[in-house]
């Protein structure tokens, strides 16, 4: 994450809404928009280190695996935004969580690497070895993405869930022209944001 | 100089020294839950650190079943060991007494020196004993009110309890939402689970069916109901104790290296169980055992809600630090979970943290690395 996408989620969020953060890390992102759009918010964080450096930074952490059903937890559209930023891809059922951040916010925020990126596509297609990059940057054997996909296989993925994509927004970290990312942005970005809702 | 000595070797630069109690005789009177009224009672407390000119740094340190006033430093320099949560409290501790007024007390219906079963009642020129009335975490947080008052603490920039301490705090910020800033929660729980009860009503039935019970008047007869309150603490430390800690502190290593084919002690674990009930037994009294673990069971504010706490929690007004532990059964991460799911529902600041930990429910007052930290960066952001 870099302050580009910062800037890019905190311009589709509403004023003093509220915001659930999965995976929020050290809650950089949650104090981003407290401060620019005064959203109230939580953040779900698993890692004890993440979780004492957004209770530093007084925001509201909560140390637990999202993964345990976040209807259980809050109601039908108890917040306006969920967000999930580079995690999907780490989730046991990518497909779960999406529905799940719909169940308890109106609108759903989601960055992940597109495992169709020209360079990753390179690796593999050429090379024969797994895509190893800035957003991509583990070992096949130490990675925690398990469900890596690229930008074409989750707008599938929207489309067989009836959800509908309100806005999409396609970054490389390095210099790419923005005709290339407008004309083929599966193989020339790199990193996605998606804003989405259920229909 | 050898008495200085052994102050330096103890009392070292991130301990809050030698302390003393205070006792204060309130003399308003309390209506209690169960609707008899207190019309003079005394609060034993320690306070550590200094009250600033605007009273905005005091913070209200809760203790759990068997705890007291005594929370942190020593009270001399023969003294083995420091106060209970003495981890957390002092100078550069979490709980800074170089930033905050940290003030402790003994609960009322304790031994240790506040209004309970053995002080005189002044109506009746008797000891309470037995019919010193159960009291609740409301009372105790009305009571804990009364003497903030004294002390002209308007409002505490923190509420911090483990366990039945965590429930007074959590009571804190329901009853007095414009006297509490901040809370801390550890290893609490918002209402005892049947399992839970179950423990504690083991534990009053040793105490009452002891013989030398006596209904209670024990101390009319010069004696103490022994075994009932050993086995009272034992139950109770098995369940503090996760079945990791032990195998770890005791295996099955054998006392005496040899199985003896008797009832007396054969296992490590026996011998520790029987000499931390001895120990408890000397320092502990039965009727307020049996008090606090009522006090426990019947705790429960959602109770008036219809059940549902994140309505208990709508008028709070406190930011909340909710901690749970990894190997806690008696007080497990579930029912943090509870609570911190209620108060998000309520909208209110709540942050959560489970602390791997292997201790059990006793984990609470360990310096657990991680779990300072946690206290430490929450305390942070506490302005004076």
């Amino acid at each position: 994450m870099n302050r580009k996408d910062f800037k890019i989620i905190s311009d589709w969020i509403e004023k003093d809404s509220a915001v659930l953060d999965l995976g929020c890390g050290d809650s950089t992102l949650l104090n981003y928009l407290i401060i620019n759009k005064n959203i109230s918010g939580y953040g779900f964080e698993k890692d004890i280190n993440k979780v004492q450096d957004s209770i530093k930074k007084n925001i509201n952490v909560i140390q637990m695996d999202f993964n345990i059903g976040l209807e259980k937890y809050f109601e039908k559209n108890f917040f306006d935004y969920a967000i999930m930023t580079q995690a999907l891809q780490e989730n046991e059922n990518p497909d779960h969580i999406i529905l799940d951040m719909l169940r308890v916010a109106g609108e759903g925020i989601v960055t992940f690497p597109n495992m169709g990126f020209w360079r990753n596509r390179l690796q593999l297609g050429i090379f024969g070895r797994m895509p190893i990059s800035n957003s991509l940057p583990n070992n096949w054997y130490d990675t925690p993405n398990i469900h890596l996909c690229t930008f074409n296989d989750f707008e599938n993925l929207c489309k067989e869930l009836e959800i509908t994509i309100i806005e999409k927004k396609v970054l490389n970290t390095n210099y790419v022209s923005n005709f290339l990312l407008k004309i083929l942005p599966n193989l020339f970005g790199e990193i996605a944001i998606y804003r989405f809702k259920k229909d | 100089m050898k008495k200085v000595f052994n102050i330096m070797d103890k009392i070292d630069n991130n301990s809050i020294g030698i302390v003393k109690s205070n006792t204060v005789e309130i003399k308003q009177s309390l209506k209690l839950d169960c609707g008899k009224t207190l019309n003079n009672f005394s609060l034993i407390y320690e306070t550590y650190g200094r009250l600033n000119s605007k009273k905005s740094n005091a913070i209200l340190i809760c203790h759990a079943l068997s705890g007291d006033h005594h929370a942190a430093g020593y009270y001399s320099a023969e003294d083995k060991k420091p106060g209970w949560w003495d981890s957390c409290i002092g100078p550069g501790k979490p709980f800074d007494t170089n930033k905050f007024f940290i003030v402790s007390l003994n609960n009322l219906g304790g031994c240790k020196g506040s209004t309970g079963p053995n002080s005189i009642n002044k109506e009746t020129g008797l000891e309470y004993g037995p019919d010193f009335p159960i009291v609740t975490v409301n009372d105790w947080v009305n009571s804990q009110k009364l003497l903030a008052d004294y002390l002209e603490i308007d409002k505490w920039a923190c509420v911090i309890g483990g366990s039945l301490g965590g429930m007074q705090a959590l009571q804190w910020a329901i009853s007095y939402p414009d006297k509490i800033k901040n809370s801390i929660i550890i290893a609490a729980a918002a209402k005892l689970s049947a399992q839970n009860i179950a423990f504690n009503e083991v534990a009053r039935q040793a105490i009452i069916t002891d013989p030398e019970f006596h209904n209670g008047r024990y101390n009319d007869f010069n004696v103490v109901p022994r075994r009932g309150l050993s086995i009272a603490r034992m139950l109770g430390h098995i369940t503090y104790l996760s079945d990791d800690s032990m195998r770890q502190k005791f295996g099955r290593d054998l006392r005496e290296g040899k199985l003896n084919f008797g009832y007396d002690i054969d296992f490590q674990v026996e011998s520790y169980l029987r000499y931390q009930a001895q120990a408890f037994v000397e320092r502990f009294d039965a009727n307020t055992y049996l008090l606090m673990t009522k006090a426990l069971d019947y705790f429960d504010p959602a109770k008036e809600y219809s059940g549902d706490l994140s309505r208990a929690f709508k008028d709070t007004k406190s930011r909340f630090l909710v901690v749970s532990f990894t190997s806690d059964w008696r007080f497990s991460s579930s029912k943090s979970h509870e609570i911190v799911k209620s108060l998000i529902r309520a909208r209110k600041n709540v942050s959560y943290s489970e602390i791997e930990a292997n201790h059990g429910h006793d984990a609470f007052l360990m310096p657990i690395p991680e779990y300072l930290k946690v206290l430490r960066n929450f305390m942070e952001n506490i302005n004076e």
